[in-house]
């Protein structure tokens, strides 16, 4: 029982990070229509930044900092040079593109930083507290807890209170109409890509202190969990994407857990499978619109 | 009742037989001549070299005619190499009877693609090569899960019979992988030249034309799945051969990324397409290899290839105006004369 508690609570701290990553493709899809497939490995790409910096000045906090603007300038970047001139007659060309720039950061990568792992260092401590002999919680999983908490209230607050997130929703639904009415699609999209991708830096900083460590592929696992999060929850559902973050988390904790980690993988895999094939708009889709 | 008899006419131009061109036998005759000869002339390395093109040729013909005429894209065909090359150490390893080990392998590898392609069909765009990606990332964790059978991160190796005293080692891994790759591009190109060619056509054009005209589009798609998959299982099968050994390092996600490049540069759907690709995936890793030795730098060697095949890979793709449709060998454009 006492096992249990502990993995379930792991479960949550590492399907938060899931969720933030699920959110980050969510929100590009919504906006653009393409899943970024890049999204790990542009994720691996600031921390690499940011765990420069920190090692450099010695603070974690502004190597932190650096990641997360790395990544907005990174998504602007990506989307201003390379996917706005992609063709979206197939959604395929956009899958293509994407897979291409993974190839461009890993090899990048490599070629600066060299294909071993660097460890990551965590802010916080690791060690869980106990609460009557319990392992529950470690600072570091409060800290995870904090900062995805903070990022989906913000971004809530955002797309539903401020009038930039009505003009972003609105060039994403009606872009044509968004045009007319003076809203600058084009800025909208380059500011979705932006944001999409500085919460796909946060996720990836939050989730590397709790693996390996730094490496070019080091994403692409966590990637698969939390694409797996983003179908499971409807590609099109934010609030769905955390729920299947938080679901995809435990899965994997209590499977690592009771059966070992080197199955967790093949539970995502599975789990992805049984998604796609019973449910492919997700658990929390209303209704289906017929596309054949 | 116009747009549906539009449609119709559509698929039925796409289905309207191609311009015949070279047999494909005497193209297989002409190249195993020209293999054999190169195969007496070349140092030993190219003779190694070429070995490795004959084997990529399987996989990259297999997944163009997946991808360039039946419109689906897959990520996991270096996993499915993987099965294959796997199959093949555990099969060698057991029995040492090497024909019938290719054969497993091919058999093994066949049955995971109709797993995979049975859910493929019914997956389409992001979603299909999501499930595609996790296959290729998944797959090799499988050898730390079952590391008694597959050995973990140091894989096997593949015991095999010394090649005949009048031949080089690299002389029968040239002709093995050769053989392999004729023969499996003589299948293919007498496969897509039929009525499968013509269904896998009209299904990736128009699914809805290709279903008013009697066509079952999952059943197509499927068996195109398949017929790649057991290609990616002879090429793994190759690779295992040439290298004499397997591990899970051999088959990372960016050797399908790598696959994917190759027959996009090649051009979707023409099978002299995956010829150029597969020469490819050889001749830049070797020239960036020689770059990284050059530069005195061992993180350039296989960083400089990776970048290079990214960089091709998106500036194919902006560069191409229709993206992946306009690379394909455009037989639906030409004019066929109407029947009278």
């Amino acid at each position: 029982m006492d096992r249990f508690v502990f993995l379930t609570f792991d479960g949550l701290s590492r399907g938060a990070v899931y969720a933030a990553f699920a959110l980050a493709l969510v929100l590009i899809w919504r906006a653009a229509r393409i899943v970024n497939f890049a999204q790990g490995a542009m994720a691996v790409a600031t921390a690499y930044v940011g765990y420069s910096v920190a090692d450099a000045t010695g603070s974690y906090w502004l190597g932190f900092v650096v990641a997360i603007v790395a990544g907005l300038l990174l998504g602007a970047g990506v989307e201003r040079v390379v996917m706005r001139f992609v063709d979206h007659s197939s959604p395929l060309n956009g899958v293509v593109v994407a897979l291409g720039l993974v190839l461009i950061i890993q090899g990048v990568l490599g070629m600066l930083y060299g294909n071993e792992f660097r460890p990551a260092a965590a802010p916080f401590s690791r060690d869980a507290f106990e609460i009557g002999g319990v392992a529950l919680l470690s600072r570091y999983d409060l800290f995870v807890f904090a900062a995805v908490g903070a990022v989906v209230v913000l971004l809530t607050l955002l797309f539903t209170r401020t009038p930039t997130g009505l003009r972003m929703r609105a060039a994403a639904f009606a872009p044509d109409v968004s045009r007319l009415l003076g809203v600058s699609v084009g800025g909208m999209l380059t500011l979705g890509w932006a944001l999409a991708a500085a919460v796909g830096s946060l996720a990836g900083m939050l989730v590397l202190p709790t693996e390996l460590g730094l490496h070019p592929t080091a994403m692409d696992v966590v990637f698969i969990s939390a694409f797996t999060a983003a179908v499971l929850g409807g590609l099109d559902s934010p609030i769905g994407s955390v729920l299947g973050g938080l679901l995809v988390g435990l899965l994997l904790s209590y499977i690592s857990g009771y059966l070992g980690a080197t199955v967790a993988p093949m539970a995502v895999l599975a789990l992805l499978v049984i998604v796609l094939l019973s449910r492919p708009d997700g658990l929390f889709a209303r209704s289906k619109a017929r596309t054949a | 009742m116009t747009v549906i008899g539009d449609r119709v006419a559509r698929a039925t131009r796409t289905a309207a037989p191609r311009r015949s061109r070279l047999s494909p036998f005497i193209v297989v005759v002409v190249g195993a001549v020209i293999v054999v000869a190169l195969t007496y002339t070349l140092p030993p390395f190219r003779t190694y070299q070429l070995a490795t093109v004959g084997a990529y040729l399987c996989v990259t013909a297999g997944l163009t005619v997946l991808t360039g005429l039946n419109g689906q894209l897959s990520l996991g065909h270096g996993a499915l190499m993987a099965t294959g090359a796997y199959t093949l150490a555990l099969w060698q390893n057991k029995f040492n009877l090497l024909l019938p080990g290719i054969l497993v392998a091919i058999l093994v590898t066949t049955a995971v693609g109709a797993v995979i392609g049975l859910a493929a069909a019914r997956l389409r765009g992001p979603y299909l090569a999501g499930l595609t990606l996790a296959v290729a990332v998944v797959v090799p964790s499988i050898t730390s899960t079952f590391d008694e059978t597959f050995n973990s991160d140091q894989g096997l190796s593949v015991i095999l019979n010394p090649p005949p005293d009048s031949m080089t080692v690299e002389q029968w891994q040239a002709w093995v992988c050769w053989g392999g790759a004729l023969i499996t591009v003589l299948a293919l190109a007498l496969l897509t030249r039929g009525r499968f060619g013509r269904d896998m056509r009209a299904v990736r054009d128009d699914e809805t034309a290709a279903r008013l005209a009697g066509i079952s589009v999952a059943r197509t798609q499927v068996t195109a799945f398949v017929i790649s998959a057991a290609c990616a299982g002879l090429a793994g099968a190759l690779f295992a051969i040439i290298a004499q050994s397997v591990s899970p390092g051999a088959f990372p996600l960016t050797l399908s990324l790598f696959l994917l490049m190759a027959i996009v540069i090649g051009g979707l759907g023409r099978l002299t397409g995956a010829l150029l690709g597969a020469v490819l995936l050889v001749a830049l890793p070797a020239v960036a290899h020689e770059i990284g030795v050059a530069a005195g730098s061992q993180r350039l060697e296989g960083n400089l290839a990776l970048t290079f095949f990214g960089v091709v890979l998106v500036v194919v793709m902006l560069a191409a105006p229709g993206g992946l449709a306009s690379l394909r060998l455009p037989t639906r454009r030409k004019r066929v004369e109407p029947p009278p």
